[in-house]
């Protein structure tokens, strides 16, 4: 059995409503659940982006990749092993002031995981953490006591190592079809 | 293209920037795609654009359908037949629902479709108004691309990318959905036709180090052979693949989407490959060194066991698709590219060659299959007529000239495997999806595609039964399409089945039925005739096809034959059985 590994795939696309439906049809019909997805305007205008994080096998997400990039609205899809990106989550914990007040043990956890004060109320105080989700997790999991009131995790923003551009792929793609057959 | 309906003036289309409503751009837009037949459906959120089809109705050919279904299957097999997108139009809710077997069938036979579908008003979108329905939601999966059109606008720009997208490429269904103040609504007329789009890349452009690879490949193989699927009949190269096999002495077998691609009396024509193929390809898979797939994607009905498939031979496939490429079978040399294309490029590159031993090794299987299976099934014997029977003398009777159009099951097979097509684009059947109800309105629009050829329309009882309302149609434009059902009261396929594998427990399989030549005379005043006797079966088949109008023959066959040789579900291509 071939091993089931964590990717990140990157789709850069026409921001078509529909679109994103039409993704996650791919994936819904080969029962892969979609561990993370996040979607933003790429910095070229009118160019959006979806970073997706599944679990699957290597012959799998290749297969995926290619019906994503069959999409008529889809310019390039990739994926990537984590060790080919840089990535980043970011996690919102929301904690009684009271808890902050009574021990140091919040303001140093703060420190220890170069999380940072957002807000401070009377009532709550809003911490911000960036990083991996074992890291954000492990924060989660030491600030549980201290009687969390609210968690949130952003899906997975990525930017890739590999130096060439999207703008070279689509050149590329553009340079090697014909748009038609007469 | 063509003008045959100039019986009357043609109204010009307005000039540039005239003030037009949505629905007239709509209409307008159809006839500078050179659409020339629609099959529709209209309804309460279509009005608009049926009301200005009114005064073009002697342009734009309107059929009208019974049921949605029927239209997505006759605008499917209209596409085949001539080679162009086929036009649909329904009203919005149950219209649209209904169309969807009919999108999923284009979709995965990868034919051009462009339906449009009226949809409430744009203000009412989302508040369960009367006969809304999530039209783009619910066709998104079944289609190659889909669009709701909000205002007027929009329409020709939409319109415009619809067909381009539907007819380039892998062709496919579009789905366009239009909400009724976008037809009232007024716009300024203009039209461009869609000639690229950023992120879409239809044809990829052929990759010359993988023709040469393939070419040596092919150069070098002793015993190659070429699968040749429905890429051959989009790419419209036929001619391409004959001077391909000729020049290479390649053996050629078509898929059932494939079918008369090649002509099936050439010497190089080994039958068809799959669950209810030809021995001979598929043993003949398992035993050669090269095969070269060509505009098909290995379908599990095609390679039976994955992974006792070709595994000794190098595989060449050539494919618009880039997601098929490796996504059932690996491959050696792989061509992303148009067939025509890729088969022109690869040709000058092949040499002569001689497989003479290899090509007769075919024969012999073929022989040993035509004793122990054809000859007996198309043989004049026993009590009961056989389906072979039929099927063989109608190719005889008609010379093998004729447009055939089937449903899906038993008799489907055996078309596939009787009929003896000498012309290209001369097949329309259900392949990927396997839609019973397939067939008549699929004859309906093969002959309003092709008027001047004879169109033969086999189906079962039990299919026949999902779509007899077409006999309608039919009727209504007294369309002279042949039909043939071969009735053996049975849900025969599911039935041999039961047989076969489920210890002959029939379960819900055996059909009563009406009287179907009374349906057909009676009803709907259409000529039909009952037979069960061997006997007369000729005469009948002589008298269908020498009736003008429309004929429906009954032909009461054997209720309990099964379809051989088969590869068994699950089962590799080297164990084929033949009872």
């Amino acid at each position: 059995m071939e091993k089931t590994e964590e990717f990140t795939i990157k789709v850069y696309s026409e921001n078509h409503i529909g679109l994103l439906n039409r993704l996650t049809i791919i994936f819904t019909r080969r029962k892969i659940n979609i561990e993370s997805l996040t979607t933003s305007e790429y910095h070229i205008p009118g160019v959006h982006s979806f970073t997706i994080v599944v679990n699957t096998t290597e012959t799998m997400i290749r297969k995926i990749i290619s019906q994503i990039q069959k999409l008529v609205d889809v310019m390039k899809a990739f994926y990537y092993h984590s060790d080919e990106i840089i990535y980043q989550e970011i996690a919102l914990y929301k904690v009684p002031t009271s808890a902050l007040l009574e021990t140091n043990e919040i303001e140093k956890l703060v420190r220890r995981y170069n999380a940072r004060i957002l807000e401070v109320t009377p009532e709550y105080t809003a911490i911000e953490k960036t990083g991996h989700k074992e890291e954000t997790q492990e924060l989660l999991n030491k600030m549980k006591p201290f009687g969390l009131l609210e968690f949130v995790r952003s899906g997975r923003v990525a930017i890739t190592k590999p130096m060439k551009e999207l703008a070279v792929h689509l050149q590329e793609l553009e340079e090697a079809t014909n748009y038609t057959n007469d | 293209m063509k003008t045959n309906d100039e019986k009357t003036a043609k109204k010009e289309l307005p000039a540039e920037g005239t003030e037009i409503t949505g629905s007239e751009a709509l209409i307008f837009s159809l006839l500078k795609e050179n659409v020339e037949t629609i099959f529709g459906y209209p309804g309460g959120a279509i009005m608009p654009v049926y009301d200005a089809l009114f005064d073009y109705r002697d342009q734009l050919n309107h059929v009208l359908v019974r049921h949605e279904q029927g239209a997505a299957h006759a605008a499917e097999s209209y596409a085949k037949i001539l080679g162009k997108t086929g036009v649909v139009m329904v009203t919005s809710g149950p219209g649209a629902t209904n169309l969807v077997t009919g999108l999923a069938n284009a979709m995965i036979d990868s034919v051009p479709l462009v339906a449009f579908s009226g949809q409430v008003s744009s203000n009412l979108l989302g508040t369960d108004a009367f006969q809304e329905t999530d039209v783009i939601g619910i066709t998104m999966p079944v289609t190659k691309w889909n669009y709701q059109i909000t205002s007027a606008e929009e329409i020709p720009e939409i319109v415009a990318k619809a067909f381009y997208i539907a007819s380039t490429g892998r062709p496919g269904p579009v789905m366009i959905d239009i909400t009724k103040d976008a037809q009232f609504g007024r716009m300024k007329w203009h039209y461009k036709k869609c000639r690229r789009i950023r992120s879409y890349f239809p044809y990829p452009k052929v990759q010359m180090d993988q023709v040469e690879k393939a070419a040596h490949l092919i150069n070098k193989a002793q015993k190659p052979l070429l699968i040749a699927g429905r890429g051959i009949l989009i790419s419209k190269a036929e001619e391409e693949l004959m001077n391909l096999v000729t020049k290479a002495d390649i053996p050629v077998t078509t898929t059932l989407l494939g079918l008369s691609s090649f002509p099936v009396d050439h010497p190089l024509n080994v039958g068809m490959p799959g669950m209810h193929g030809n021995m001979a390809p598929n043993l003949k898979t398992n035993e050669c060194d090269l095969l070269i797939a060509i505009g098909m994607r290995f379908d599990d009905r095609i390679t039976g066991r994955l992974d006792d498939y070709a595994n000794q031979a190098k595989i060449i496939h050539i494919e618009i698709d880039h997601s098929e490429i490796g996504k059932n079978v690996p491959t050696d040399v792989a061509i992303v590219a148009d067939a025509k294309d890729a088969l022109s490029k690869l040709l000058p590159l092949i040499k002569e060659n001689d497989h003479k031993e290899w090509v007769e090794s075919f024969r012999k299987e073929y022989k040993k299959e035509y004793d122990k299976v054809i000859k007996p099934a198309r043989e004049s014997k026993g009590s009961d007529i056989k389906m072979d029977e039929v099927v063989h003398l109608v190719s005889d009777k008609t010379d093998g000239q004729a447009i055939v159009v089937t449903d899906v099951g038993q008799h489907q097979m055996v078309v596939a495997r009787n009929y003896s097509f000498k012309k290209a684009r001369s097949f329309v059947t259900s392949g990927g999806l396997g839609t019973m109800g397939f067939g008549l309105p699929a004859a309906v629009g093969a002959k309003v595609a092709s008027p001047d050829r004879t169109v033969l329309g086999f189906a079962g009882d039990g299919g026949f039964q999902m779509t007899i309302q077409e006999l309608g149609t039919i009727a209504q434009y007294k369309l002279p399409v042949k039909m043939i059902v071969l009735n053996n009261s049975f849900l025969g396929m599911v039935r041999q089945w039961q047989d076969m594998f489920f210890e002959k427990r029939y379960s819900f399989t055996e059909l009563t039925n009406p009287a179907f030549t009374k349906i057909a005379s009676e009803g709907y005043g259409i000529a039909s005739r009952y037979i069960e006797k061997r006997g007369d079966l000729e005469k009948a088949v002589d008298e269908m096809l020498a009736t003008d109008g429309p004929f429906l023959l009954e032909v009461k066959v054997k209720k309990e034959q099964n379809v051989f040789p088969m590869v068994p579900a699950g089962a590799s291509v080297s164990d084929m059985v033949t009872e």
